[in-house]
Order: C-alpha cells, then sequence, then structure tokens
C-alpha cells in the first residue's frame, strides 16, 4: 500500500479562524512543523463564503469581510512557516494522536505530537430538525446558501422563507437579497428575534423582513420545488401556509463532532463537542480543541482568539508540561443549554479572552448570573449586557472567583 | 454491447416490460439473456425511482412467510439468487443477522410458532433465545425485552444497487432501457401490441406489466378488472452514522397482522434505521413524511431503543408498497393477449426480483414465447461499492495513486469522492439528477445535508448537462 507517513510536531485539524490562528502562533515558536490540515479545496472556513463585512474585528482589531478575512488567515498562517494541506480530509484515528488521511496526494497518515481539533460547526439541515412533508429542490441551510450563491454563483428561488432568527438568520437575508430573492418570511420560535439588536432593527429596516415569532414549520409542501411551508402559531396552535420556492433552514448548530466521537473523547453533552478545560485540553492527553467546535456557534473572531489561546497550551505541553490537576465540572442550569469550557482545573490559565460562553434559551433583559457550588452560592453579578436566544451570551471568569478545588461540580444559572 | 440507438417507432420488441424498479429490471435482465429483443420502458427518468428506492433495504431469508405460497417460494428463492448475484457484481450486502423481540407474554408465546413457521419454509436455522441473550446481542435495546428469536441469516443490502445492477446488465445485454415513457394506453393487435407513452409508442409482441403501484392501471387498459393496488406507507427516520454501535443486527418486532411493524436496523450505510409505518392511502403518489408518521415512529423508538433518539436524524423518508386485496403476487399471463401481469409485490419485492424474473421466464415460456438462451452474454456489471463495510474508493490508497480523483473527497459526510461522481455520469444509465446522483454514490446523503456539499455536488450535476432539478425533458428521452 502506497501509503506516507508524516510526522509533523502538531497537526491542526481543520483550517478555518481557529486553526489558522492557532497555526500562525504555533510556527514561529516550535522547532518541528506545524501542519494544517484542511477538507476544502481552500483552507479559510465558514468565512470563505460568508461574503458580507463583519469579520475580524476582536481578533485583528478591524474589520472585513469573510473571504477577505479568510484569506487574510492563510497568509498569515502561511508567512509565519505553518504548512497548510487542502483538499485533505482526516477520516479516521490511527492512534492517540495519528489519524488516517485523505487527499489527491493518497491516503497519508499522520502522527504528530500535539493535536489541535478546529473543525468547527454545521446548522441542522431539515432531516435532522424532524420536519416533515414533502422532499422538494429548494430546501437548504445557510451555509449551502452562502456556498452556492458566494462561491459557485448558482441561482436560487425567487421567494424565500428563512426559519430562525438568529444572527446567521440575517446573514442568509442578506445573501438572498444579493441573489435576487425576496424573503416573504422569517419563522421564529421565540417572542422576539434574536441577534444583535442594533443588527435586528438595521436589519429589519433594511431587508424589511417580516417575522413571525413564536412560531415553527410543520410541514414542507411542494413536489419537484418547494411550493409552500405550513407554519404554527406556538401560542394559539393555528396554522397556514405560506407561498414560497425556497426555504433556508438558519442556525440551530451541531458541532461536526465526528472525530471526537469516533475517538471516544469526552463528549459535554450541552455543546456537543469535547468536553475541555480552560486551557482547551481534551480528555485524550495532547489533543486540544479550539473554535465553533467547543461552543457551537460563536463569531470567527472568538473562534480565532481560542486558537490564540491553545497555541500557549500546546507549546506548554511539547515542552513537557505535567499532568494535569483533577478538573472540576462547570454546568449550566436552564435557562442555559450549555457552558464552554466544561471543566475547570487549579492552576490552569482562564479561559479564552476571560470568558465563558454560554447558550440561553430564554431571553433576560439585565441578567443575573448565579454560580453554585455544593449547593452553596459561590458569585452574583448582574451583567450589562442581554441573554438573548440565537448568540452567545459572555460571562467574566471572574464569577467563578473563590470556589474550591475540593468541592463538587460548580453550577451557573441565571435569573 | 453498451450501444444502442434510439427505437424505430416501427420496431418490434419481442417483449417490452413495464417498469424499471427491481421487478421489471429483473425481469429483462433476465430476458435479454435470451435470444430476443427486449425493451424496459419506463415512466420516470431513471430506473429504481419508484418503490425500489424507498425500502427498509433488507434482504429476508423469508423465515416468516405464509408456507405455501408463491411469495414463500420466490423470497427463498429470491435471497439465493440476489446474495448470488450481489457477489458477482459487487451490490454491497452484509450478513448482520436478525432478531425478533417479545415484549409480551403474547409475543413471547408467538416465537414457537414463528420457529415452525420458518422450518416450513425450509429455513431452520432460527433459535429461540432467553431474554438475557437478547441484551448480550443487542445491550443498547430498550427495557422490558422477554426474549427473542434469532435469524442468522437475515441480510441488509443496497436496494438502489440492486436495481440500477439489474437495469444495466440488462442495457448491456443489449435491452434498450426507455426512461420518461409512461405508458397511458394499450392496444393489442393480432400480432402486436401498441403502447402508447408520453415519449412515444412502443410495439410489442410480448408485454410484461411489472409496474408496481400502476399495476392494476395498466392491467385494466388491458380490460382486465383484477385487482386494486392500495398504497401503503412505510414511513422511515435514518439516523448518523455516530449510532451505528448502538445496533450491529436487525431488530424485528413479532409480526402481526397489520405487517411486519417498526424495525431497527442497521444500513448498509453505516447508519441506523427506524420504521418502516404502515397505512394505507388512497394518493399513489404520497410519498411525503408525515406528523403522524414521525410522532408514532418516535414513540416506539422510544421503547425499542431510548439511546436512539439522542442521536441525530440525518434522514427521513416514506415509500409507499403496492399492497392489493389478494394474498399472494398475483403473476398470471394472458396467452391470448401475449400479456404477463406481474403484480400485488408488496413488501418482499426487493429480495424476490430475481426469483420473480426465473419464475416469469418459465409462466412466459408456458404461455407460448419462444425462449433459447444467448451463449455471447457479456459478464455482469460491477457496480460502484457504496456500502460501508468493505474499502471505498476515498480508503483505498492503491486506487487514489492510479486516479487521484478518487483523493478528493467532494462530500464530506459521506466520503463521496470525485472519481465516483464522475463515474456516476459516465455509466451506461448515468446520473441525471441529484436524485438520480444520490443513489448511485450517496453524495449529499449525509449529515449535513448538502450545507457542506450541496453547492458543489449541483455544479457538478450543471456540468454534466444533467441541470439540478429533476423535471422531465419535453422531447422524449431514449437511453443512449
Ligand atoms: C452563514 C454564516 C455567517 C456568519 N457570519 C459571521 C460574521 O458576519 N461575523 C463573524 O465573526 N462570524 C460569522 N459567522 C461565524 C464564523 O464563520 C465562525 O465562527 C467561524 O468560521 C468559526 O471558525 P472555526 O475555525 O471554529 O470553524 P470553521 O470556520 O467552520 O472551520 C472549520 C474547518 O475545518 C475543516 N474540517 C472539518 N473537518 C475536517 C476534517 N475531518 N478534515 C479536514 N478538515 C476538516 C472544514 O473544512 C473547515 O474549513 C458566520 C457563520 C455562518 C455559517
Ligand atoms: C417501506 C417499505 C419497506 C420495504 N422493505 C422491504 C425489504 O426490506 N425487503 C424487501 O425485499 N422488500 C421490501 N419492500 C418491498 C420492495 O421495495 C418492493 O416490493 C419492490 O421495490 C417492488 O419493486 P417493483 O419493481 O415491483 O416496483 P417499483 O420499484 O415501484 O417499480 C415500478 C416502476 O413502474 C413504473 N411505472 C408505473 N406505472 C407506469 C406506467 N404507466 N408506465 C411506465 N412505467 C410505469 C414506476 O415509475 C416504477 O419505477 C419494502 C417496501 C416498502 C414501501
Amino acid at each position: 500500500m502506497t501509503t506516507t507517513t508524516l510526522t509533523p510536531d502538531v497537526l491542526i485539524i481543520g483550517g478555518g479562524p481557529a486553526g489558522l490562528t492557532a497555526a500562525a502562533a504555533l510556527a514561529p515558536r516550535i522547532r518541528g512543523e506545524v501542519l494544517v490540515l484542511d477538507r476544502e479545496k481552500d483552507a479559510g472556513g465558514i468565512p470563505r463564503h460568508s461574503d458580507h463585512t463583519g469579520y475580524g474585528l476582536r481578533d485583528l482589531r478591524r474589520v472585513m469581510t469573510g473571504p477577505k478575512y479568510a484569506r487574510h488567515l492563510v497568509e498569515q498562517a502561511t508567512s509565519a512557516g505553518a504548512t497548510i494541506r487542502t483538499e485533505t480530509m482526516v477520516t479516521h484515528w490511527a492512534g492517540d494522536r495519528a489519524v488516517e488521511v485523505t487527499g489527491p496526494q493518497g491516503r497519508l497518515r499522520v502522527e504528530a505530537k500535539a493535536v489541535v481539533l478546529a473543525t468547527g460547526a454545521r446548522e441542522r439541515p431539515r432531516a435532522a430538525r424532524r420536519i416533515p412533508g414533502d422532499r422538494p429542490q429548494g430546501v437548504y441551510t445557510t451555509g449551502q446558501l452562502q456556498n452556492a450563491v458566494h462561491l459557485h454563483h448558482s441561482e436560487v428561488g425567487s421567494r424565500a422563507v428563512i426559519v430562525g432568527g438568529e444572527l446567521v438568520s440575517w446573514s442568509a437575508a442578506v445573501t438572498l437579497r444579493e441573489a435576487g430573492c425576496a424573503t416573504e418570511l422569517m419563522v421564529s420560535q421565540y417572542p422576539r428575534t434574536e441577534s444583535y439588536a442594533a443588527f435586528n432593527i438595521a436589519g429589519r429596516a433594511l431587508l424589511r423582513v417580516p417575522v413571525a415569532n413564536r412560531s415553527r414549520v410543520t410541514r414542507i409542501i411542494g413536489k419537484g420545488r418547494v411550493e409552500a411551508v405550513e407554519i404554527e402559531n406556538l401560542d394559539t396552535r393555528a396554522r397556514r401556509t405560506v407561498a414560497c420556492d425556497t426555504v433556508v433552514f438558519t442556525g440551530d448548530w451541531i458541532p461536526d463532532h465526528e472525530l471526537v466521537r469516533s475517538g471516544g473523547l469526552d463528549l459535554d453533552p450541552g455543546t456537543l463537542g469535547p468536553l475541555t478545560d480552560t486551557a482547551l485540553r481534551t480528555s485524550r492527553p495532547g489533543v486540544f480543541a479550539a473554535g465553533n467546535l467547543l461552543h457551537p456557534v460563536d463569531t470567527a473572531d472568538v473562534a480565532a482568539l481560542d486558537g490564540l489561546h491553545v497555541a500557549d497550551q500546546v507549546e506548554a505541553w511539547l515542552t513537557g508540561a505535567g499532568e494535569p490537576a483533577p478538573g472540576l465540572r462547570i454546568l449550566a442550569e436552564a435557562p442555559l443549554r450549555w457552558v464552554a469550557p466544561g471543566l475547570l482545573r487549579p492552576g490552569d490559565p482562564a479561559p479564552p479572552r476571560g470568558r465563558l460562553l454560554l447558550w440561553t434559551d430564554r431571553s433576560i433583559r439585565f441578567p443575573h448570573v448565579i454560580v453554585r457550588q455544593n449547593g452553596r452560592v459561590l458569585s452574583e453579578r448582574t451583567l450589562p449586557w442581554p441573554a438573548a436566544p440565537g448568540r452567545v451570551f459572555r460571562v467574566p471568569w471572574s464569577v467563578m472567583k473563590g470556589l474550591s478545588a475540593q468541592g463538587g461540580p460548580v453550577t451557573i444559572g441565571l435569573r | 454491447m453498451t450501444d444502442t440507438t434510439p427505437h424505430e417507432p416501427d420496431h418490434v420488441y419481442d417483449v417490452v416490460v413495464i417498469g424499471a424498479g427491481i421487478v421489471g429490471s429483473a425481469i429483462a435482465r433476465d430476458l435479454s439473456g435470451h435470444q430476443l429483443s427486449v425493451a424496459l420502458v419506463e415512466a420516470r427518468d431513471d430506473v429504481g425511482d419508484g418503490t425500489s428506492k424507498a425500502n427498509t433495504a433488507i434482504l429476508h431469508t423469508g423465515f416468516d412467510a405464509k408456507p405455501g405460497t408463491l411469495e414463500s417460494r420466490l423470497v427463498k428463492r429470491g435471497y439465493h439468487l440476489l446474495s448470488e448475484y450481489a457477489r458477482s457484481t459487487g451490490i454491497p450486502v452484509e450478513q448482520t443477522g436478525a432478531i425478533l423481540v417479545a415484549w409480551n407474554a403474547e409475543e413471547l408465546a408467538a416465537l414457537p410458532g414463528l420457529k415452525e413457521k420458518a422450518e416450513q419454509n425450509g429455513y431452520d436455522r432460527c433459535r429461540i433465545v432467553g431474554a438475557d441473550e437478547v441484551y448480550e446481542l443487542i445491550p443498547s435495546l430498550g427495557e422490558g425485552a422477554l426474549g427473542g428469536l434469532t435469524v442468522p441469516d437475515e441480510s441488509i443490502i443496497c436496494t438502489w444497487t440492486t436495481n440500477l445492477a439489474l437495469a444495466t446488465d440488462a442495457r448491456q445485454r443489449g435491452a434498450e432501457v426507455l426512461l420518461n415513457h409512461a405508458v397511458t394506453a394499450v392496444s393489442v393487435n393480432t400480432r402486436s401490441t401498441t403502447l402508447t407513452t408520453t415519449g412515444g409508442s412502443v410495439q410489442a409482441r410480448w408485454v410484461v406489466n411489472a409496474a408496481g403501484l400502476g399495476a392494476d392501471r395498466i392491467d385494466r387498459l388491458f380490460g382486465h378488472e383484477r385487482f386494486t393496488v392500495t398504497p401503503r406507507r412505510g414511513e422511515l427516520f435514518v439516523f448518523d452514522k455516530l449510532a451505528r454501535p448502538l445496533v450491529d443486527k436487525i431488530v424485528l418486532p413479532v409480526p402481526t397482522s397489520r405487517g411486519k411493524g417498526v424495525l431497527i436496523s442497521p444500513t448498509i450505510y453505516g447508519n441506523v434505521m427506524l420504521g418502516p409505518t404502515s397505512e394505507d392511502l388512497t394518493d399513489r403518489t404520497a410519498t411525503g413524511t408525515s406528523e403522524d408518521g414521525f410522532a408514532f415512529l418516535l414513540d416506539k423508538g422510544e421503547r425499542l431503543m431510548p439511546r436512539l433518539l439522542a442521536e441525530e436524524v440525518t434522514a427521513s423518508y416514506a415509500g409507499l408498497r403496492a399492497a392489493i386485496n389478494h394474498g399472494d403476487y398475483l403473476i398470471e399471463p394472458t396467452p391470448s393477449q401475449r400479456y404477463l401481469l406481474v403484480g400485488g409485490i408488496r413488501s418482499t419485492g426487493l429480495t424476490s426480483g430475481m426469483a420473480i424474473a426465473e419464475h416469469v421466464h418459465e409462466v412466459l415460456e408456458k404461455a407460448g414465447l419462444a425462449l433459447t438462451a444467448r451463449t455471447d452474454l457479456p459478464g455482469p456489471p460491477q457496480m460502484a461499492n457504496i456500502g460501508e463495510a468493505t474499502v471505498r474508493p476515498y480508503q483505498d490508497a492503491d486506487r487514489i495513486a492510479a486516479d487521484p480523483e478518487y483523493g478528493k473527497v467532494v462530500c464530506f459526510c459521506e466520503r463521496v469522492t470525485a472519481g465516483e461522481i464522475r463515474d456516476a455520469f459516465q455509466s451506461p444509465l448515468p446520473a441525471r439528477n441529484l436524485e438520480g446522483l444520490r443513489r448511485r454514490t450517496r453524495a449529499m446523503n449525509g449529515r449535513c445535508q448538502g450545507f457542506f456539499c450541496g453547492a458543489a455536488v449541483n455544479r457538478l450535476l450543471n456540468e454534466n448537462g444533467c441541470g439540478g432539478t429533476a423535471a422531465a425533458p419535453a422531447r422524449p428521452e431514449v437511453n443512449s
């Protein structure tokens, strides 16, 4: 068999903002090779086909379009000395820090001293949301829509219904408008459409998208091509059909965790990504994780800053850092759906950007955060920013002060 | 023999087979192994686009058929014929074995009877096992199983490749495959029969009706009033591949009068399936899924294997069985019209298809069709492997070295390569639309349903002149 083995010091799986930023930070600091593998034709991750502005604020301190941001990150990693191989997909584990890979250059085996998983997240498509009806053409996720419009310049229909009211839903509306497709309706289960208030108001005004709140899609109708969707008002249970030829399922994220699960790494049941500590270590020594794989889904700059954070931790591992101390679980309480990272070890650094990332199922204008351990309130804090469904809610790490390393799990709740 | 010219309107085929599902394709393949000119006439724009694309894809031993029926004999025979054919063509099959699980005293009491029935059907490898062994075999099963019956030879198979292999084989043996030819009228003359179709008229000496859900309508066009097809819908959930470690065997319910009931089965593509429902409808095109169907499946699943429901759903679909008011397959010749009905092939036709073809050829011969076996037959077609149990192109280092297109993964979830997609457009029965491509390669069938690859796959479709839509072309289309 013609299998070649590569032996970089660091293997980074996924060349999106998280992986590329980690590569750029690590390459100048270690002696061996930093190898980034990405299955797409070009590295850059999701921003490659997210052709609108709003990228780079927190990591690069300027704002640019997704494709430009993607190219910038690729250049940064390459000029720092990292190797990027594209059209190269990691398909299996071949050892604790070894994987099997398929690319046009053949079947490869990569054995590294450290591995960073940065495989990102995707939107749940219609089937995963268990929506019945016909199976016509014209049903998309935002990812597929933007890929089609921005990278492949394909046509979409003329009247769309957008399912979801997250940030990414507005991103879908922008793309549809550029593709000459009107948005007939945005359907959101929440009482108010989430996403950043500014964007929301601007979005509504600019795009003039009508929104059906407290609603869900109950059926897709159409033979050949979508003809309509049936929607239900969650409060009155009243149903109606909305004529359209395109349906875009937006948001409702799930990490691309195939390697995490097939490798038997501990999973965080909340995020469905790998369980990591604040140093972004997974349960397997020498295997780290960063980006939207851990918090589905945050903005690209936050993913990139994970990459920067993980670089220090990988370097420490390569220089022989000892066994980490046992950790405490950090758990989210309803209405919070998940918290990342999910483990805290004494002596470890604060999480990336000194923030815990959380997801709320209910909108709270002035959230009062309560941290408990062993039933005892550890700290409470009212935050000046809202907790809203459809986007990440950030909590300063300082709320964790004063916990006992010997105590039980720590829970974070909201009031 | 891959080269055929579009048919002449006056050409009279020795046999025309209506319906390019599993059954019609198997019949066309078998007949074109004889010195005959054969056409396979299909209403849709691809073979295998009817019931044969949407079933539970189990290769049945026939252990639970009604002893003494034609169905029982043909399912048993079909199991062997198709297993053998799969080996020679590369149709993916896995002999997973099945276990019927009894959840109450009544079901438990039915097991010995089922074992006996299996023996009457000539299948003697069933074993009755206690609850402990049931959980040993399927540790993730829900609580409350009382016992079970094992059927070690039940298997899972790729229904799409089976249909495609049979139709490709028929084609390579010289049969004409006439797509977009829906038969709308029939006129039986003394020497030949004229079929009026949406793709032009087709003349035949003999006609075999294997039109599945449409078989009763064709039968009426021949002037008979024998039966009515009831579309019996079956809805299914396909769970993510990450669920596959939960179950490596087919988990069957103890059958009741309502049919085979809801099962959990691994799929040949490495997923886990839950279904089907069973619901009699009137609309023969109602292949949509329903809220009630989903609720029913989730309720069943919750009891059968609660852990399965925590996994992501990759796909859901519905198929329509051609149920009829008759306890057996309806295979009846009318020699005076040089016509043969192959109807009521309800829920076992994938397995029995090749045996039906064998039986059909005997019936036709008795009815007066001269059949002389050919000695110049091409070998069986070699099908692309889209099964998960054996080496796929993306895993094959030597193959990628010889052709790097097999190293370019286009559909990440299903790991379908550019080479396989190219092949699907270049095969004797090429993919013409997205659905056809999905059935030939699995592209876009995975957990992301196109989030990553949808645009690229559509681009490849357009580049290959097939367009991304499933609309039938206006002009009559002949396979070429
Ligand atoms: C439609 C849309 C609009 C958005 N708009 C904005 C915005 O305006 N501003 C903003 O800041 N953020 C936005 N985001 C979010 C932003 O794109 C993500 O936060 C960011 O891309 C996450 O980076 P990542 O590196 O974690 O993952 P990704 O960007 O998803 O990168 C993961 C990479 O891993 C690769 N990969 C996965 N598995 C494998 C494997 N097995 N082998 C090889 N490679 C693999 C993938 O090909 C991919 O390139 C948007 C997202 C979407 C979907
Ligand atoms: C939910 C479900 C689960 C099943 N599970 C299994 C299983 O596990 N194992 C098993 O062995 N079997 C199973 N079956 C049964 C099996 O799928 C069918 O018996 C088999 O596919 C029937 O094949 P066919 O060729 O008769 O019909 P079809 O595949 O429907 O083919 C008939 C063809 O005739 C064409 N046609 C109809 N009218 C006309 C016309 N007027 N002119 C031209 N063409 C026409 C149609 O377009 C169609 O392509 C299942 C079925 C269902 C629905």
